[in-house]
């Protein structure tokens, strides 16, 4: 069963899909902006030496973000 | 009317204006540097940090100014400062551009083209140029160009700017296409199955030798049906076109995703026109380098190994060279200081202030280009990207982010650089936080003072690790006060809104050494001309305070007056009297006698405040003035045993010794809070565009400095009245 996360679950090598980006925040949007959308399949590809930033590879490029700094986005991790 | 001038001169006397758009790191720089060369000219945005970079060249019969927009990733405004960026495009701020050159790196499509759909919504002629062609080949796959072109419906050139690949072509798409470039589809990603009609409409509509507008065709959408038909009576075929149009809905349907709906069409548009795609994930070189620079142990004892590199490379090479331009523009002085002898006041307006000043602003220039080397080789070769990763969370926690480790560790050595490497900061509020802070974290200006006090009070009575404590205690005190302070500054002071943090690994590779040289040669530039001059005007001011009023009866009497207090006293006794008595009488001295009862309470009399004062163009000052204030000569040096004596002799008038522990830790704190450094404020000016946030610094600095040695004091006179 494929279970509702959020990014401060991830850890390095998981692959999630975005299922919600609800966000209406200037920074969730921007986030969108990057190309975090609905539906986008991302995975982790690096995890910084504090725990956060972590790095993401989606849409063919890879993005550094703060788990902090993504509230509004809903995770499900597939596989 | 003009085609009678110089034949080599532009015919065209209009300055065309042309706007490089793209990505961060999408090579936009790097396409500047190869359009322009070093010719940049560097500017503010009235009022704001975004700085505006533009240079005019002319090209075949034409006059363009080029001008680089900051590296957005979309045109929705966050921040007020993207506000600028957008507006200079939109030309709500002035001009609108002529023509929008849009960088686009083809290995990172899908992302790039969203901020290509926004772009098309102004409405202006736009080509696009293509980035990091050689990258995508590198994975064995390539851009089909014919087809983008056709698909986003504007020229479209690949470059790659350090191999000076595609520059030619460019340069002849620009030509050929200025003045009359068209423009993008407005919505290229709504009703694209509609598409195919209105530009079938608009194809047949300019056949018909009928010129409209956009305005216009959209009215043909919104006029009522009999006015059309009526309009359009002498072309039936249009006719029908239209009818045919009007009848297909309007536009897509009204979504709230737009975002979504973007990112769709340009995945649609990439799987279009890349050829092979490489779908294997191989592991690349960079993969296995940051294996090891990101590593939770090694990314940390690397990363701490570079930065002292870096740093004792600041302190070692620049040290030399600034003795160098020091000890130049000191022999300068004495060779011009004879040919004024007549006139000892302009002797001295030009050896001490103008050559002096001259020389004091040249001084920095070792260690901003010697830093700005670093920060190009560590930008270029991607690693700035990794330290900014592996520190983000250590500096997130003072409110600060990873991009804030260069500015703040430089600062240690000189905040004038520290404050101008601050611009590795994309986001405009981080990086205005980061500017205020820095001059905080104890500058290498600030050695010799605590060097003097400590050597005159707390290692003879407390002994050397005491000494060493004190020292490293008053170089971490800057860098605990920056904490509240940029939390209170994140909190009430700086307005709008903080980007999220986000950063893009680039893969790693050479620095291109033409982008090395321009970043330092163009840091060098900029500072001499703006920095520099707010530095020798206000030396010339100081100078001028510190030297008027001044004649010869008042040192005459001066002499007098100490040779018969003292009869034995040599020459040089004599002189050291009057230079004090000078400085005493000056406007800073009877200044700094007029401060006395406010700086009373942190322990200092007239002597320490008149010091003080003169140490706030630059805090260096400030052993040269003691020695002359205390009667050792200005060319004490802060070892020199004498002045260190003289320093514990010191009384207050009633007796009191005036160099006591407390009143020396007070001293070195207020030195280490306070903002005594002109040049940092010019530079402050420099950067944020605006006299608002120098002035802000100076008065919080001071402010901190004067409260904290009160404070100091206070303690101290409680604690020893116990």
């Amino acid at each position: 069963m494929k279970t509702v996360t959020t990014f401060s679950q991830l850890e390095k090598g998981m692959k999630a899909r975005i299922i919600e980006a609800s966000s209406a925040t200037p920074e969730g949007i921007r986030l969108q902006e990057m190309g975090l959308t609905k539906d986008t399949v991302f995975i982790v590809t690096k995890i910084a030496p504090l725990g956060d930033p972590i790095e993401i590879e989606l849409r063919g490029y890879r993005l550094c973000l703060r788990r902090s700094e993504t509230e509004g986005f809903a995770l499900e991790i597939s596989e | 009317m003009f085609s009678t001038a110089i034949p080599s001169e532009p015919v065209d006397k209009k300055t065309y204006l042309l706007a490089v758009v793209g990505n961060p790191n999408a090579g936009k720089t790097s396409l500047f540097n190869a359009l322009t060369g070093s010719r940049q000219k560097v500017g503010n945005y009235p009022g704001v940090t975004v700085e505006r970079v533009s240079s005019v060249r002319n090209l075949g019969k034409f006059r363009l100014e080029f001008v680089d927009v900051p590296g957005l990733y979309s045109l929705e405004p966050v921040s007020a400062d993207e506000l600028v960026a957008v507006e200079a495009l939109s030309g709500e701020n002035g001009v609108r551009p002529d023509l929008v050159i849009c960088v686009i790196d083809s290995s990172n499509l899908e992302r790039n083209l969203y901020l290509f759909t926004q772009i098309a919504e102004l409405q202006l002629p736009t080509i696009v140029v293509l980035t990091m062609t050689d990258v995508l080949e590198s994975k064995g796959s390539r851009v089909d160009i014919p087809k983008l072109s056709t698909l986003l419906g504007v020229e479209v050139v690949s470059v790659i700017a350090h191999k000076k690949t595609g520059v030619k072509e460019l340069e002849t798409t620009i030509l050929g296409v200025i003045g009359q470039a068209r423009s993008p589809r407005k919505f290229p990603w709504k009703s694209q199955s509609n598409d195919h009609t209105y530009l079938e409409l608009r194809h047949r509509i300019a056949c018909s030798g009928i010129d409209m507008s956009d305005a216009e065709f959209d009215q043909l959408f919104l006029t009522p049906e009999d006015a059309i038909s009526k309009d359009w009576e002498e072309h039936p075929d249009v006719l029908a076109l239209i009818i045919e149009a009007r009848s297909l809905p309007q536009d897509a349907p009204a979504n709230d995703d737009p975002v979504s709906e973007r990112y769709k069409w340009t995945s649609t548009i990439q799987s279009e026109v890349i050829v092979t795609p490489s779908r294997k994930r191989r592991s690349t070189v960079t993969d296995k380098i940051d294996f090891v620079l990101t590593h939770r142990f090694w990314g940390l004892a690397v990363f701490i190994a570079v930065m002292y590199v870096v740093f004792q490379s600041i302190y070692s090479f620049a040290e030399p060279i600034m003795g160098w331009i020091e000890g130049g523009f000191s022999r300068i002085g004495d060779f011009v200081s004879p040919w004024f002898s007549g006139s000892p006041a302009v002797q001295s307006l030009i050896v001490d202030g103008v050559i002096g000043g001259v020389g004091g602003a040249l001084a920095f220039l070792p260690q901003i280009m010697i830093l700005f080397l670093f920060i190009a080789l560590l930008e270029g070769s991607g690693y700035l990207a990794r330290a900014a990763f592996l520190m983000d969370k250590l500096l997130g926690w003072a409110g600060l982010n990873g991009r804030a480790f260069i500015p703040l560790l430089s600062s240690f050595a000189c905040a004038i650089p520290g404050i101008m490497a601050a611009r590795v900061m994309p986001d405009p509020k981080s990086r205005l936080a980061t500017i205020l802070v820095a001059p905080l974290m104890s500058c290498s200006a600030r050695l010799p003072v605590y060097l003097l006090l400590i050597g005159a009070v707390i290692e003879p009575k407390y002994g050397a690790v005491c000494a060493g404590v004190t020292l490293f205690a008053m170089h971490f005190l800057g860098l605990l006060v920056a904490i509240p302070v940029v939390m209170v500054l994140n909190k009430r002071v700086i307005k709008g809104k903080r980007l999220p943090f986000h950063l893009e690994l680039p893969p790693y590779q050479w620095p291109k050494w033409r982008d090395v040289w321009l970043s330092m040669y163009i840091r060098a530039k900029t500072f001499l001309q703006t920095a520099g001059t707010i530095i020798v005007v206000m030396s010339i001011i100081i100078w001028g305070l510190l030297y008027f009023p001044r004649s010869m009866e008042d040192d005459q009497k001066f002499a007098a007056e100490f040779r018969i207090s003292k009869p034995l006293a040599t020459d040089l006794e004599v002189t050291q009297f009057v230079d004090a008595k000078r400085m005493e009488n000056s406007y800073l001295g009877q200044f700094g006698r007029a401060i006395e009862p406010v700086l009373r309470p942190a322990g200092f009399d007239w002597r320490l405040s008149t010091a003080i004062l003169s140490a706030f163009p630059a805090r260096e000052v400030v052993v040269a003035s003691m020695g002359v204030l205390f009667q050792q000569g200005s060319d004490a040096p802060q070892e020199s045993p004498s002045l260190r004596n003289s320093l514990k002799d010191a009384t207050w008038p009633d007796g009191r010794p005036l160099i006591t522990i407390w009143s020396a830790v007070s001293l070195m704190v207020f030195f280490a809070l306070c903002c005594q450094c002109m040049a940092t404020l010019a530079t402050v000016k420099r950067e944020t565009g605006t006299w608002k946030w120098p002035v802000f610094m100076f008065c919080y600095m001071t402010g901190l400095a004067y409260i904290f040695s009160v404070g100091i004091f206070q303690l101290g006179l409680w604690l020893g009245s116990r």
